[in-house]
């Protein structure tokens, strides 16, 4: 008992998330920031570090976007589609692939500078982008 | 002391996370250990000369005692919240909102979720005819699309929700009925989709090698009902009826190599038996153009990039479209280009794989097997199909049809809309996935459907449409008990 006593306090010590934190910034990694503009009006903003995607901090912030994800960034679901400003959908230095482009050809209220988020790779030059996202529910039939 | 290893204790037993606790804890200790040894410092101090400490060991422990006494009410009222979540939640289970889900495809998983979700404390039961869940993602998505089922991964997390309970080996219809359903449930939700194909019905619809498409899925991907069909694929040419996502599916999988086919978690059978195949050529018949297909873009591009297959288009099917292309809206655009482009390509590889355009088909030729098919050809006339009396006709030893599926109707009382075969929406009785909006589209279009509905629901509950205290699942399994004879634990069918 003691003995598992023990182990449990040890083993919720070193997942508790203050030491967690504590250990991911003595990577000292910069952190980049996004914030997304929900359908509904909600601005939400999270971090997330250099070559996570867009829906990587979306998972990893535990932010709920119904939905949002669905293949887990396989390019095979336009789920984590999100709308950029012109300015940033130029700026990215990955241009859509063509299957990522047969993706967004499902995706509701598509735009020219719609994009997959899991394809959407942070870097340093992006910190504070603004992205949109779509509802996903485009229909007001039943609202 | 004893207040700290009750703290250990309490969290050990609550399951708490005590890491949450634990800086709490360990701020106490050291504020403990700090300020009694400062006291005994100061103490020290002061009776520097004398030999006698009882002075200190008395006042650290009433210091003890005090640290103690404040411990054990912080104690008190982290029970009291603990007590009080448990409360809530159980009130919430006792006057809950039960809703009872036929199917559990992705309709009725996304469905599943956003309730869960949007209502706190509803009790989902989700009703299932086959013993697994998952419905087409695990028996329609094609074996060699695995990311596509990567949706069972956020299914799974909707269903190791508490108040989330899965069902299965239960048919409505035959086990249980709606007017149970209705008896036991606030809200029923009607998610068992399309699952009869489509007939062209036409003579010689019965003759053996003409296999409908969905059975053939279902046969690969192994469906309990679909295990056994019989399907020949000693054939040279197979000619598939219909132009949708699941006609390029089928048509993908009689062309790819079966080494490719082997990696993924397709049936040991079927396997064997596409490692015999002799299919060389694969044609895909519409009634209508090239600008009514109805498989997406992916699928295609997924054909052109098969290795050893060579995609065409018949002569002058395609010549004429190059025009228009610039004035589509995006998405028929690229599809259309992509279109023109494979058809001006002129290699030739060991494979066809032919796309047709406008003939109907009006017979399936041959005495016992399909030796041939008889097509009618088209003119379009805006967008429909209208039959001219030329006639054309294909030989081929393998057919299938994938002209679409059809919902049925599995109970007398659900109110059914027989014209288009779907099931509109009411309070109380609602509708999602393909079983509401017609077998089309892909898993995106049943999500936000099912959203939509999900919203709906809250709205009528909220209304308070649906208020009438219910007893959910504890009715339906007596109900399957006697139905299983004993305990319900044999489910006899």
């Amino acid at each position: 008992m003691s003995i598992k006593l023990f182990k449990y306090i040890t083993n919720s010590c070193l997942n508790s998330r203050t030491v967690m934190r504590f250990m991911s910034t003595t990577n000292n990694e910069k952190l980049i920031r996004v914030s997304f503009n929900k359908a509904n009006g909600d601005k939400i903003t999270a971090e997330g570090k250099k070559g996570d995607s867009l829906l990587d901090v979306i998972v990893n912030n535990n932010l709920d976007f119904d939905g949002f994800g669905a293949c887990e960034g396989t390019l095979t679901c336009s789920t984590c589609h999100i709308i950029l400003d012109q300015k940033d959908y130029d700026s990215l230095p990955e241009k859509p692939s063509d299957e990522e482009l047969d993706m967004l050809d499902l995706a509701y209220n598509l735009t020219d500078t719609s994009r997959l988020g899991c394809q959407i790779i942070l870097e340093d030059k992006l910190d504070g982008l603004e992205v949109k996202v779509p509802a996903t529910v485009n229909d007001a039939r039943y609202n | 002391m004893k207040s700290i290893i009750n703290l250990f204790i309490f969290c050990w037993k609550t399951k708490q996370e005590l890491g949450f606790y634990f800086w709490r804890l360990a701020l106490a200790f050291f504020f403990l250990f700090l300020s009694s040894s400062l006291l005994s410092i100061f103490i020290d101090i002061l009776l520097m000369n004398r030999r006698t400490h009882w002075p200190i060991h008395c006042s650290v422990s009433i210091f003890l005692l005090f640290v103690s006494l404040n411990f054990d009410f912080k104690l008190k009222t982290m029970r009291w919240k603990y007590l009080n979540r448990t409360i809530r939640k159980y009130s919430k289970n006792v006057n809950g909102f039960h809703v009872g889900i036929v199917g559990s495809g992705p309709a009725g998983f996304y469905c599943a979720q956003q309730l869960l979700k949007t209502i706190p404390g509803c009790q989902v039961d989700v009703f299932e005819k086959l013993p697994v869940p998952f419905g087409l993602v695990r028996y329609g998505v094609a074996p060699d699309h695995p990311e596509v089922k990567n949706v069972i991964n956020t299914f799974t997390k909707t269903a190791s929700n508490d108040h989330f309970r899965f069902i299965g080996n239960v048919t409505l219809g035959r086990d249980i009925t709606l007017a149970q359903l209705k008896q036991s449930y606030n809200a029923v939700v009607l998610a068992y989709g399309a699952e009869e194909d489509r007939k062209l019905n036409i003579p010689g619809e019965d003759l053996s090698n003409f296999v409908s498409a969905t059975k053939f899925i279902g046969w690969y991907n192994g469906l309990p009902t679909d295990k056994n069909i019989e399907v020949d694929l000693n054939a040279n040419h197979a000619v598939i009826v219909g132009q949708g996502n699941v006609a390029l599916d089928v048509a993908r999988i009689l062309l790819s190599p079966v080494d490719k086919l082997r990696k993924t978690d397709m049936t040991e059978y079927s396997l064997d038996t596409l490692s015999k195949s002799k299919v060389k050529k694969v044609t895909l018949v519409g009634r209508r153009g090239p600008l009514q297909v109805a498989f997406t873009i992916k699928e295609l591009r997924e054909m052109l990039k098969l290795p050893e297959v060579s995609t065409k288009f018949y002569k002058d099917q395609m010549n004429d479209i190059e025009k228009i292309i610039s004035d589509l809206p995006r998405p028929k655009k690229r599809l259309i280009q992509l279109m023109y482009d494979a058809s001006q390509k002129t290699e030739v590889r060991d494979k066809y794989f032919d796309i047709l355009f406008l003939r109907t088909p009006i017979s399936i030729l041959g005495t016992s097997k399909v030796e041939g098919i008889e097509l009618a050809v088209n003119h379009l006339e805006g967008d429909k199909a209208v039959i001219t009396d030329e006639k054309y006709s294909l030989n081929c030893e393998l057919a299938f049809r994938s002209i679409g599926y059809r919902s049925v109707q599995v109970d007398p009382d659900i109110i059914f809309d027989k014209h288009t075969s779907t099931v509109p929406q009411n309070p109380g009785i609602y509708s999602v996935g393909w079983l509401s909006s017609g077998p089309v589209g892909v898993i995106l279009s049943t999500m936000s459907h099912a959203y939509q509905v999900a919203s709906m629901i809250n709205k009528h509950f909220d209304e308070g449409l649906l208020k009438d205290q219910k007893p959910g699942y504890d009715y339906i399994s007596k109900l399957l008990k006697t139905k299983a004879g004993m305990d319900g634990t044999k489910l006899t069918k």
